[in-house]
C-alpha cells in the first residue's frame, strides 16, 4: 500500500511530539523525585488543609 | 484565572479530541472485518478491494488518533497531582493493563492488517482485521473500567498512611473490573462507536451515489454500514438503559440535573423538553417501575427516603460527616506514631465518615449541583441525534432493499448530514456524563478543588494553547488525508463497481 510510509511517519513524528517535546519540557509531573513518603505527606497535608 | 478551570477546560477538550478518533476506530474495524469475512466466504475479489478501501481510512484516523489519550495522563501527572497520588494504586492497573496488553494488540494487528495483505495467509490477515478491533475493544474496557471508578468507586479502601485509594486483594480488583458503570459505558461507548462507524460508511457511500461514481461499490458498502450502524442503534438503546437505571443508583445528582428534575417523587415524569412530558416514563426508565421513586435536585440536597425504605442523609449531614472524616485523618496521621490509641480512635472515626470524605471540602450543600441547564441540553441532543442517526440508517437499509437509493436522493443527503451529527452526539453523551458528575473527580470522596496540583492558570494555558495549536494541525492534515482518499475513490475495476 502507497500510504503506509507516510502515515508511518505521522505516527512517528506524533510520537516525537508527544514523548520528546511536550512530555519532556511541558507536561512535568508536579511530584517527580518525591519518594512515595513525601507523597503522602504532602497529599495528606493539602487533603486536610483544604475544607 | 483560575487554575482548575484552566485545568479542566484543558482536560475536558483533550478527551473530546481524542473521542474524535476512537468511535470511528471501533466502528470502522467492524465495518472492515465484516467485508475482508465476506471476502473469505464469498472469495469475491471485490470484497477484498472494498476492505482494502476503507482499510486506508481507518488507517488515516487510526494514525492521527493513536496516543492521543497519552496527553491524558500526562495531565493526570502535571495537572492533577492530589488525585493522581489518591488513585494511583487502583488507576494504574486497568491503564497498565490497556497499554501493555490491549493497546500493543491492537498495534501489532493492525501493522499486519495494514502491511500483510501479499505476506500472510488470507485467513491469517483476516484473524488480524477482526484482533485489531478486538484489541481497540478490549481496550476501551480498561479506559472505562477506570473512568467508571471514578463515577462509582468500588473495591477499593482508603488509606490514611498512604493517603491512597487502594485494592486489597484480587477479589477487590475483581469488583473494580466488574464494576456496573464501567460495565453500561463500555457497552454504550463501543456500540455507539459502531453507529459512527456505521454512518460514516453510510455517508460516504451515499456521496458516491450523489456523485454517480463506484455505484456498485457504493451500494454494497452502504448495505453494510446500514446493518453494522443498526445493530449499534439498537445496542445504544439497551446499554442506555441500564445507564439510567446506573445513574439513578449511584449518581443520583446526575440524572437529576440531566432532567432539570428539581422535586422528585414517585411516577416522575420524562421531560422531552420544557412543557412536554410523558408521565412516568423517568421512573420507569430510571427503576424500571411506574411508581419508583427518583429523587430531584432538592430532594437529594435535603435528603431523602430512596426506593429500598433507608434515608438517604441531606448533603449538609454529608458535610458535616466529611469534616469528621477529614478532622480524623489529620489527627491520625499526627499521632500514629506517639499515641497510638488517639490514633486507631481517629482511624476509626475516619473509616465511619470515610464514605463522605469529599463532602468535608464543600462550601456549601449547593456545591453539589453540577450546571443543570448544560447537562439538560447535552442529554436531550445526544437523545435527538442519534435517535436521527438511526433513523436514516433504517431508511437507508430500507432503501437499499427496495431498490430506491437512485431516486432518494434526499436520504443520500441526510446521510452525509449525519456523519457530524454522530459526532455531535457522541461528545454530548460524555458532556452528560462528566459535566453531570461535577464537582467530583472521584464520586463522594474528592472534588476538583482538591484533586488540582499546586499550579498557576499560566502553567495550564501555556499546555493548553501548545496542545490546541499541534492537534489542531493533526486534525486538519487528517481530514485532509481523508477527503483526498475519498474523492480518489476505491481501488475498484469498473466491472466491478
Amino acid at each position: 500500500m502507497t500510504w503506509g510510509r507516510p502515515l508511518v511517519w505521522l505516527i512517528i513524528l506524533k510520537l516525537f511530539i508527544l514523548f520528546a517535546v511536550l512530555r519532556v519540557f511541558f507536561f512535568k509531573p508536579e511530584m517527580s523525585g518525591m519518594t512515595p513518603e513525601q507523597k503522602s505527606e504532602l497529599v495528606g497535608e493539602r487533603i486536610t488543609n483544604t475544607k | 484565572m483560575d487554575p482548575i478551570i484552566w485545568s479542566r477546560i484543558q482536560f475536558a477538550v483533550t478527551a473530546a479530541y481524542h473521542w474524535l478518533f476512537v468511535p470511528l476506530t471501533l466502528g470502522l474495524a467492524l465495518v472492515m472485518a465484516v467485508m475482508e469475512t465476506l471476502y473469505l466466504v464469498k472469495k469475491d475479489e471485490f470484497w477484498k478491494k472494498a476492505t482494502k478501501f476503507w482499510m486506508k481510512l481507518f488507517a488515516v484516523n487510526f494514525a492521527v488518533g493513536i496516543a492521543t489519550g497519552i496527553i491524558l495522563e500526562f495531565e493526570f501527572g502535571t495537572n492533577w497531582s492530589n488525585y493522581s497520588w489518591m488513585v494511583g494504586d487502583m488507576f494504574g492497573a486497568p491503564l497498565a493493563i490497556e497499554g501493555i496488553l490491549a493497546f500493543f494488540m491492537e498495534a501489532t494487528f493492525f501493522a499486519v492488517m495494514f502491511f500483510g495483505w501479499e505476506k500472510v495467509s488470507p485467513r491469517f490477515h483476516l484473524a488480524s482485521t477482526w484482533l485489531t478491533g478486538i484489541g481497540a475493544t478490549i481496550s476501551a474496557y480498561w479506559i472505562l473500567v477506570a473512568n467508571g471508578w471514578m463515577q462509582n468507586p468500588v473495591g477499593t479502601t482508603f488509606n490514611p498512611d498512604t493517603v491512597r485509594s487502594e485494592m486489597a486483594s484480587v477479589a477487590a480488583f475483581w469488583e473494580v473490573v466488574s464494576n456496573p458503570v464501567a460495565v453500561s459505558k463500555f457497552c454504550h461507548s463501543v456500540t455507539s462507536g459502531w453507529v459512527t462507524g456505521g454512518i460514516f460508511v453510510v455517508g460516504v457511500s451515499a456521496w458516491y451515489l450523489l456523485k454517480n461514481r463506484h455505484v456498485e461499490f457504493a451500494r454494497k458498502s452502504l448495505l453494510i454500514g446500514a446493518i453494522v450502524g443498526l445493530v449499534g442503534s439498537g445496542a445504544v438503546m439497551l446499554s442506555g438503559d441500564s445507564s439510567g437505571v446506573h445513574a439513578a443508583e449511584f449518581q443520583p445528582m446526575k440524572l437529576a440535573a440531566a432532567e432539570g428534575l428539581m422535586d422528585g417523587g414517585r411516577g416522575a415524569a420524562f421531560t422531552i423538553v420544557p412543557g412536554i412530558k410523558i408521565p412516568k416514563m423517568l421512573s420507569i426508565l430510571a427503576t424500571h417501575k411506574a411508581d419508583g421513586f427518583v429523587p430531584g435536585i432538592n430532594d437529594i440536597l435535603n435528603g431523602y427516603i430512596g426506593d429500598d425504605g433507608i434515608r438517604v442523609p441531606s448533603v449538609a449531614e454529608k458535610m458535616e460527616a466529611g469534616r469528621n472524616a477529614l478532622d480524623a485523618l489529620a489527627v491520625y496521621r499526627s499521632l500514629r506514631d506517639t499515641d497510638p490509641v488517639l490514633a486507631d480512635a481517629s482511624r476509626q472515626m475516619l473509616e465511619e465518615n470515610v464514605q463522605y470524605m469529599g463532602y468535608g471540602h464543600l462550601s456549601a450543600p449547593e456545591d453539589v449541583v453540577p450546571p443543570v441547564g448544560v447537562v439538560f441540553w447535552a442529554f436531550r441532543l445526544m437523545i435527538g441525534l442519534g435517535m436521527l442517526v438511526a433513523l436514516v440508517l433504517l431508511l437507508a437499509l430500507i432503501a437499499v432493499w427496495k431498490d430506491k437509493l437512485g431516486s432518494w436522493k434526499w436520504l443520500l443527503w441526510a446521510a452525509i448530514v449525519c456523519i457530524p451529527l454522530a459526532y455531535i452526539c457522541g461528545q454530548c453523551g460524555w458532556i452528560v456524563a462528566e459535566v453531570g458528575r461535577q464537582p467530583w473527580t472521584i464520586q463522594g470522596l474528592l472534588p476538583v478543588n482538591v484533586a488540582i496540583s499546586s499550579l498557576s492558570a499560566g502553567q495550564v494555558m501555556t499546555t493548553f494553547f501548545i496542545f490546541l495549536a499541534v492537534f489542531a494541525l493533526f486534525l486538519t492534515i487528517e481530514i485532509r488525508i481523508l477527503l483526498r482518499a475519498i474523492g480518489k475513490g476505491p481501488d475498484v475495476e469498473p466491472s466491478e463497481a
